[in-house]
């Protein structure tokens, strides 16, 4: 027994040998092992581009926050300002502009065309920091000297105008001194909503746009000589900044706030390419799962020479880690490249020029990202290894570790899940979502694992003997020992669940928005009208045969008090859980004594009357109450336009903000508004686009302080909104979609080497061509068949589930495109499938025993 | 002489559907030190499953086995792996040679796995000895099935072991290249002192050891010198 305690401990690893075996045993799979890996350069190339995006997002946006803002401190309101805090501000800064910004119509003289657009009256010399840019360039510094306007280019598009064209606003003409193609801070799409005019702030007046109860934005822009000062000096006039119920933003602030909304964009796609990666592991994991099975004959040898299992794990995982590395670098290289792209596809949602500069953090955690997820899911098949018997050399035996005998199986399985949640955490920083996300992959994994498991069950139990050979041959195949058929109906079946989805939601959002813009549903909002000109508005509206669908006042208020607590008791108060950004809003509100049809009181009693002497009982929107943590008999007191009114909430509402018509956060009841200063808001259909046109021009012409919103207009600036939210959408899953086709060729192609052997046979046997053709294609067509329609079926429920929980609508799929789908992936599964195995009907059958016995 | 292997009731069953499956009924029987004995039988006599529990390649099912005074059915697998690299030598019916290796590096192994240097020198003279010191730098693929046998015979010497097992060593060969594979096998046995434990369905090569056990169904039916000479030989020692 003395001799036997020699052998307690194993021997040592031997570094150096281990590496040199690896990369010995690799000589003559160097190219398949780069197939195997080739399935998540895509998705690393995708992340690494992402991240390189948003590497370059943050750094121009600190480089450019400056011109963003376009001054050094921006003080902003939307009411008029108190006494003597002008005069205050004239003191600040060393150059100062001012901006007034409000929704108008304004009308083309030569075209006669009218459109609501956004004004801003400008004086001073703002911005300080970047350009407003025209065309000519020289206009965007003359139009502030004269009666001219600057006019975004689409407008002048679509109103075929031209630099010196006049058009007109409220009651004054101004002269287009030049197209304006971009104005500080602009996106592509702020511009489409509400194209923007600029004209000088001295005439502002003239035009008879600024009365009292118009919405306008006051903007003051300042330049410090010493920009340095700017943060500690904001800190400093906060408090009277709050006290005069005026906000503030600096280039630090601005950048912040940019830097956050942006943070979701890149984490939105930063998920996205994480699919197409784990798409691209389980091509991964099942590549390592053959190659690991070809080489149980090498490894039982091995053994059989005395290496130990641990060795013999070693030389393999070091394989992984250098085909995982190579693999990571060149989707690193492969991201990079495509980086340069993502500027160009992102560039209307930007308010900023995103540069294009190689990423070194980027790529480095690519490559690491890259090497720790091939070896996660390359060690599932790999801890196998551990268990593989020297006995093999004498008989191979195919004897499968059970899971459930091997506790580290659950071990990586359980690393894979862990890594997948501090993955997405990253990104989401969320736990809820997190969860959502993680539970989300898992289960898509083990339904469409389970769906090839039935499959491979009930093919085997019903198998159709009555079939012809060639078929029952493609059939057999799916359930033949070393089958793809788990591996490819997983990789191919969350492909086409994730592009379906993609369709489904597009599908679903399109459809909301026809849905309003279809039917009865009015087309037409005009608000800013003034009480006096209600009536001549209607009638109208009535003679040139329009319906009158909606008519509400509108009084604008703020939030003083709740419960006795101010905005700056709020800010102080850590405990309150009601944010003290509830201060900082303007409440638009109405005031009725019914509620309307797509309205219901959900808690409290809804009271349509103001009782005198007693608290003003307010019906609150739901949703709204939740979010600012707000209860039945919370006591709000809100200042109208000067006065003080008390209210209590007396009940909550639920609304349904999808239908075209006014809604409101807050309700008064009838007896207390009707003499504060208001506005009305009137909604109408009309019919075609001409109707439409004559509709706003007689009422620009009349009432040119009214502002109108053609949803025609609107909906297909939404339209092209989609659209584009869809090319990038797309342009992400692309990933995943090629990843998916690459983990298929790469499963087609390492189960090749698996069924040469049988071809082989049955051409010596004296099969055609034909024959082996038939039988290859009749396996992918089942595969692709059964996989795609697994995809489709997952997508429908999580679409139902999208469709049903977060839109709340209902979801009725289109199933043309859904059949399109289904065959264009049963047939590419086959034609792939087909194309790999052409070199095994090529030859003749004895090269082929020869080159791969 | 002492035993270098001590089989006693060696049983191995395999479950397979249900049934017990008895491939090895209570074998027992000793090996000297420097012996030459081959284990003979037909066809799924348990002859290979014995070869595998000899030289720890498998576990049995009850029973002991003592391989140069080491009780292997007290080891892991990564210490039967440790007692092969030290003690034992393999040649296969299908040579089992690492494909993606050459035929030096083939050699090389198991002493690389011992952690020894300068072996290049040692892996080329077993190679010239088997007659293969041009091929030393071809892979498995770009040998015949003679040449593949010859290598592994080199790798199986090449760690010195005390005691070789080889399952059908000529299986696979034709008639010329096996007598000459047979010649090299007892040749460099003898020149290495090894002792040689060979299963085979040649009784011809059979007849060429010293001791033939005979299995039958999973059980040990005989157990026999092979002839005088050899019992002398065996008794005495060579003169």
């Amino acid at each position: 027994m003395e001799k036997n305690n020699q052998f307690s401990s194993p021997g040592s690893l031997n570094f150096r040998w281990l590496l040199l075996m690896a990369w010995r045993d690799s000589r003559r799979n160097r190219s398949r092992l780069f197939l195997f890996i080739s399935s998540i350069i895509l998705g690393i190339a995708a992340l690494v581009a992402i991240y390189s995006f948003g590497d370059n997002l943050n750094r121009d946006i600190d480089d450019q926050a400056k011109t963003l803002l376009g001054a050094d401190l921006v003080i902003e309101t939307n009411k008029a300002l108190m006494p003597g805090v002008e005069s205050w501000m004239d003191s600040i800064g060393d150059d100062r502009s001012q901006e007034r910004s409000f929704a108008s119509m304004v009308y083309f003289t030569k075209s006669q065309g009218t459109r609501l657009v956004q004004v801003r009256a400008l004086k001073g010399n703002f911005p300080y920091y970047g350009d407003i840019e025209t065309q000519p360039v020289s206009a965007s510094k003359t139009f502030r000297e004269n009666k001219d306007a600057l006019v975004d280019k689409t407008l002048m598009i679509q109103f075929d105008a031209s630099v010196g064209d006049s058009i007109k606003l409220g009651n004054l003409s101004f002269k287009i001194a030049g197209v304006l193609n971009k104005a500080p801070g602009q996106t592509g799409f702020s511009a489409a909503v509400a194209p923007i005019i600029y004209i000088p702030l001295n005439y502002l007046e003239q035009t008879g746009l600024s009365q009292k109860g118009s919405r306008i934005s006051y903007n003051f822009y300042f330049k410090f000589k010493d920009p340095k000062k700017v943060k500690s000096f904001a800190k400093e006039i906060e408090p009277r900044l709050d006290k005069s119920e005026l906000n503030f933003e600096t280039v630090e602030s601005r950048k912040e706030n940019t830097g956050r909304s942006f943070k979701d964009l890149t984490q939105f796609l930063s998920l996205v390419g994480f699919i197409a990666l784990l798409l691209g592991c389980i091509g991964v994991a099942s590549a390592i799962h053959i190659y690991i099975r070809e080489k149980i004959g090498t490894i039982a040898i091995l053994r059989c020479l005395g290496a130990s299992s641990k060795q013999a794990f070693i030389i393999y995982l070091i394989q992984i880690v250098g085909i995982g590395f190579i693999g990571s670098v060149v989707g690193a290289i492969a991201g990079t490249l495509i980086q340069q792209v993502l500027p160009a596809v992102l560039k209307d949602f930007l308010p900023i020029e995103i540069s294009a500069v190689i990423s070194w953090t980027a790529i480095l955690q690519g490559i690491g990202l890259g090497i720790i997820i091939s070896v996660l899911f390359a060690l599932l098949p790999l801890v196998s290894v551990r268990n593989i018997s020297p006995l093999n050399t004498l008989r191979i035996s195919l004897e499968e570790t059970h899971l459930f005998k091997d506790p580290v199986k659950w071990l990586v399985y359980f690393l894979i899940v862990l890594f997948i949640f501090c993955f997405s955490f990253m990104q989401l920083g969320e736990w809820k979502q997190t969860i959502f996300f993680t539970l989300s992959v898992v289960f898509s994994f083990l339904i469409l694992a389970g769906m090839a498991a039935l499959l491979m069950f009930l093919a085997r139990k019903f198998f159709p003997s009555s079939w012809n050979y060639l078929w029952r041959q493609g059939f057999a195949n799916l359930f033949r020992p070393n089958n793809q058929t788990l591996i490819l109906i997983t990789s191919i079946g969350l492909g086409t669940a994730f592009i379906c989805t993609l369709f489904f939601v597009q599908d679903i959002l399109i459809g909301r928005v026809n849905l309003s813009a279809s039917g009865n549903q009015p087309n037409m909002v005009l608000f800013d009208i003034q009480t006096n000109q209600q009536k001549q508005v209607a009638d109208l509206t009535k003679k040139m045969g329009f319906p009158i669908m909606q008519e509400v006042p509108v009084v604008t208020m703020r939030l003083e008090e709740i419960n006795g607590k101010t905005a700056i008791q709020a800010k102080k108060d850590s405990s309150s859980e009601i944010s003290s950004r509830i201060y900082d809003r303007e409440f638009r509100i109405t005031y009725r004594d019914s509620l309307t049809s797509t309205e219901k009181i959900t808690e409290g009693k809804w009271i349509g009357h103001a009782t005198e002497n007693k608290l003003v009982p307010i019906s609150m929107d739901e949703g709204y109450a939740t979010r600012n943590h707000l209860k039945i008999g919370d006591k709000m007191l809100f200042n109208v336009q000067g006065v003080p009114v008390e209210t209590e909430i007396g009940s909550f509402r639920k609304v349904d903000w999808n239908r075209i018509q006014t809604n409101f956060l807050v309700i008064f009841p009838e007896g207390i508004l009707e003499d504060a200063p208001q506005f009305h808001v009137l909604i109408t259909k009309v019919g075609s686009a001409a109707q439409s046109a004559s509709y706003q021009k007689a009422i620009v012409k009349t009432f040119p302080n009214i502002s109108m919103i053609d949803l025609g207009l609107v909906l297909s600036v939404l339209d092209e909104i989609l659209d584009k939210i869809g090319f990038v959408i797309r342009f992400m899953a692309g990933f995943s979609i090629i990843t998916g086709i690459i983990v298929l060729i790469a499963s087609v192609l390492i189960s090749k080497y698996q069924r040469i052997q049988e071809s082989v046979l049955l051409r010596t046997l004296g099969a055609s061509r034909k024959q082996i053709l038939i039988i290859t294609a009749m396996e992918y067509f089942f595969l692709g068949a059964l996989a795609s329609f697994s995809g489709i079926l997952l997508a429908l429920a999580s679409s139902w589930a999208l469709a049903h929980f977060s839109f709340e609508t209902t979801f009725s799929p289109k199933p043309l495109p859904v059949l399109a789908l289904f065959f264009i992936i049963s047939t590419l599964t086959v034609l792939i499938g087909m194309f790999n195995s052409r070199s095994i009907l090529a030859k003749p059958p004895l090269e082929i025993l020869r080159n791969d016995a | 002489m002492e035993n270098i292997l001590s089989i006693s009731n060696l049983t191995k069953t395999y479950q397979s559907a249900g049934h017990t499956l008895t491939v090895l009924d209570k074998v027992s029987f000793n090996v000297l030190e420097g012996s030459t004995i081959s284990i003979v039988g037909p066809s799924g006599s348990g002859k290979t499953t014995l070869l595998g529990l000899c030289a720890g390649l498998d576990r049995s099912s009850s029973g002991i086995v003592e391989l140069n005074g080491i009780r292997l059915d007290d080891l892991t697998e990564d210490q039967r792996a440790q007692v092969r690299n030290q003690y034992v030598g393999f040649i296969f019916q299908n040579f089992q040679l690492l494909p993606t290796l050459t035929a030096l590096e083939n050699v090389m192994v198991p002493l690389e796995l011992r952690g020894e240097k300068n072996i290049r020198k040692n892996a080329i003279e077993l190679l010239d000895k088997v007659g293969l010191a041009d091929r030393i730098n071809h892979y498995p693929t770009q040998l015949s099935g003679g040449e593949q046998q010859r290598v592994s015979l080199a790798r199986a010497f090449s760690n010195k072991p005390k005691i070789l097992f080889a399952d059908e060593p000529t299986g696979n060969l034709d008639a010329e290249t096996s007598d000459k594979v047979e010649k090299l096998i007892f040749d460099l046995n003898t020149e290495a002192g090894t002792t040689l434990v060979m299963v085979t369905h040649n009784l011809d090569i059979a007849a060429k050891t010293q001791r033939i056990i005979k299995l039958k169904g999973g059980v040990l039916v005989s157990d026999e010198l092979n002839n005088i000479e050899m019992v002398d030989e065996l008794k005495y020692g060579k003169e």
